[in-house]
């Protein structure tokens, strides 16, 4: 049953990565912002649920509650702040991708930064959840299983949110024409600002989900990143369906090199991987032509 | 060439003349920023040669400087000092075909992205190959050559980059990079070759990268694959090249000398806060020096200009 120890745990991984990335598929197609501090926010939101487990013993469940919001607010905080400006500055879509690049790698640092101050750059890690379960005949980490789980039940949320409400809908008007959704009545900024920061309260539970099983460091947040970037890239910017079959990809391909090629080459994968997408389909797996 | 085009390679080769004494002045540790001033200065006058023009923000810096570094690493002791030069730049040559001519359908955000994957996915072949063939992760580079030899050579080849740039900005090719950065479509249309330019100036612009690396990894004698490969040395290059303006061939150095200094007295200062204050100088710089240092100067030439004519012409 080794087959299926590795597809399953390949797809568990997955779907935590389909989560990651669905975050930055709405910060990015809708808002158009490519965010490289994106990584650093996931590892914050860890922190944050490691601290409140280990110094007050409260459940990542319930650090969801604290951690979504928050994050919400700040990255509204920040697209309002910090990327409006460069939004109006912008005399083209390639000019604002390009200093919006250029401005959350700056914030990168600063986050990263505040990170290593105050948790310095030693790995950390917390025991939730950590009971094993039987699933034909293959044994799981139910704290595994619980974020996939999770993951799986945030992506259809957030898919009938966004095709069934009116919010929604006027979220994928922006996606699709940001110049033509003011004619109907759309306040583009307003709706870039909420979408940039629903994928804040996104990828702050992935942080928190991510945090049950895995050991981690302030230094870590660009392996998020560039993983999250994988999975939006191949799944097509701003479809979240895309994005989850794209994480499912990804955590197969990664449990399969591991079991069979050399588990030190992983990271490499992940790379060759994204780099071949990049070259052979720029608009993702299920994207249409070229924009 | 009329008397007028030899003021730019003459006033180069005149401030290598007067900048080469000065190991013989100074200690060492203004050795080590002076150094660490010229590096930066080749790698980010190299790094706008290509991106200045063309607008593709590449982030492959430190993929190139690892590769030069390694190739020192591997082959300065086997085979004789002056020749390990040319072999690495040959293969950072080759290297950068390959990667040139692969990502020239990618533009913009694809660009960055499959830049600073690249860097990435090299870091982490080379630290599996290493820890799987080699051992152990670092490597240790007992090759002699002094900070002054260093010195030297660095200060080589930044009249080397400066000339090439100069030569290229006055080329049939500089204008078709410039044709590309304006509107690569409308360049493709007007006849130009853009695989052909495109790839042409990113080779030379990563071969002196890695001609770099090669020469600053004996100053280590000990690297391992996050050392050469760095992307913190990608980043700084891109901000001091902003800093300084792309757009001219001067420009980036005008950003490297404040900012090595700078980044020189953060690390020795503040070493724990050193990556908030990186970013926050990012941030400054991106929002409020867009067009760079050079930039600057030209906003205060129109201002004076204009201040000047209109006391010529009190009338109007």
């Amino acid at each position: 049953m080794f087959l299926v120890d590795v597809i399953l745990s390949g797809l568990i991984l997955g779907g935590i990565y389909a989560l990651i990335a669905m975050g930055l598929s709405l910060q990015y197609g809708v808002a158009r912002i490519m965010n490289l501090a994106y990584g650093e926010f996931t590892i914050a939101a860890s922190f944050l649920a490691y601290v409140m487990f280990t110094v007050a013993g409260v459940s990542p469940i319930l650090a969801l509650a604290v951690a979504m919001p928050a994050s919400f607010a700040l990255n509204w905080a920040i697209y309002r702040v910090l990327m409006t400006p460069l939004v109006k500055r912008a005399k083209s879509p390639g000019a604002l991708e390009v200093d919006s690049i250029l401005a959350t790698f700056g914030l990168l640092f600063v986050v990263q930064g505040i990170l290593l101050m105050i948790f310095g750059g030693s790995y950390v890690s917390y025991s939730y959840l950590a009971v094993p379960v039987q699933i034909i005949g293959s044994t799981v980490a139910l704290n595994r299983l619980l974020a996939a789980g999770l993951a799986v039940a945030i992506a259809l949320a957030l898919t009938l949110f966004l095709m069934r409400t009116r919010i929604g809908t006027a979220i994928r008007a922006v996606s699709v024409n940001p110049a033509a959704a003011p004619l109907v009545g759309i306040d583009t900024t307003a709706y870039a600002a909420f979408a940039f920061g629903l994928g804040g309260a996104l990828v702050a539970a992935s942080g928190v989900l991510v945090s049950m099983f895995f050991t981690f460091n302030a230094a870590m947040g660009v392996v998020f990143t560039m993983k999250a970037l994988i999975v939006v890239i191949m799944g097509g910017v701003g479809n979240i369906f895309g994005a989850l079959i794209a994480g499912l990809i990804l955590g197969l391909a990664e449990s399969l090199t591991a079991a069979f090629l050399d588990g030190g080459l992983t990271l490499a994968v992940n790379f060759a991987l994204f780099l071949a997408i990049l070259l052979i389909r720029p608009t993702g797996l299920f994207g249409k032509a070229a924009r | 060439m009329t008397a007028k085009d030899w003021i730019v390679p003459l006033a180069i080769l005149a401030a290598a003349v007067v900048l080469a004494p000065l190991p013989l002045v100074a200690g060492s540790y203004w050795m080590a920023l002076l150094v660490n001033v010229l590096m930066y200065a080749v790698l980010a006058t190299a790094w706008a040669l290509f991106s200045g023009p063309t607008h593709y923000v590449s982030l492959a810096t430190a993929a190139f400087f690892g590769l030069g570094a390694y190739t020192m690493a591997f082959l300065g002791e086997k085979l004789p000092l002056a020749l390990v030069y040319p072999v690495a730049a040959l293969i950072g040559a080759v290297i950068a075909t390959i990667v040139g001519l692969s990502t020239l359908r990618l533009s913009g955000v694809y660009f960055v992205i499959f830049t600073f994957g690249l860097a990435e996915l090299v870091r982490q072949v080379v630290t599996w190959a290493e820890a799987k063939y080699g051992g152990t992760v670092g490597r240790f580079v007992f090759i002699d050559v002094t900070q002054q030899g260093i010195y030297w050579m660095l200060l080589g080849m930044l009249v080397l980059v400066l000339l090439t740039g100069f030569l290229v900005q006055r080329s049939r090719l500089g204008w078709a990079l410039k044709a590309i950065g304006e509107d690569e479509t409308v360049a493709r249309h007007a006849g130009i070759d853009t695989t052909v330019s495109k790839v042409a100036v990113f080779v030379i612009s990563a071969t002196f990268m890695t001609v770099v690396g090669a020469i600053m990894a004996p100053r280590w004698t000990y690297i391992d694959p996050s050392i050469a490969f760095n992307p913190i040395i990608s980043f700084q290059v891109l901000i001091m090249a902003l800093l300084g303006g792309a757009a001219r061939l001067y420009g980036p150095i005008l950003g490297v000398v404040p900012l090595a200094i700078l980044f020189e007295i953060l690390q020795a200062n503040f070493p724990n806060s050193f990556s908030i204050l990186l970013g926050l100088a990012f941030l400054v710089i991106v929002y409020f020096v867009p067009s760079g240092i050079v930039g600057l100067i030209d906003q205060g030439r129109d201002v004076l200009g204009r201040a000047g004519r209109r006391r010529a012409h009190p009338a109007e």
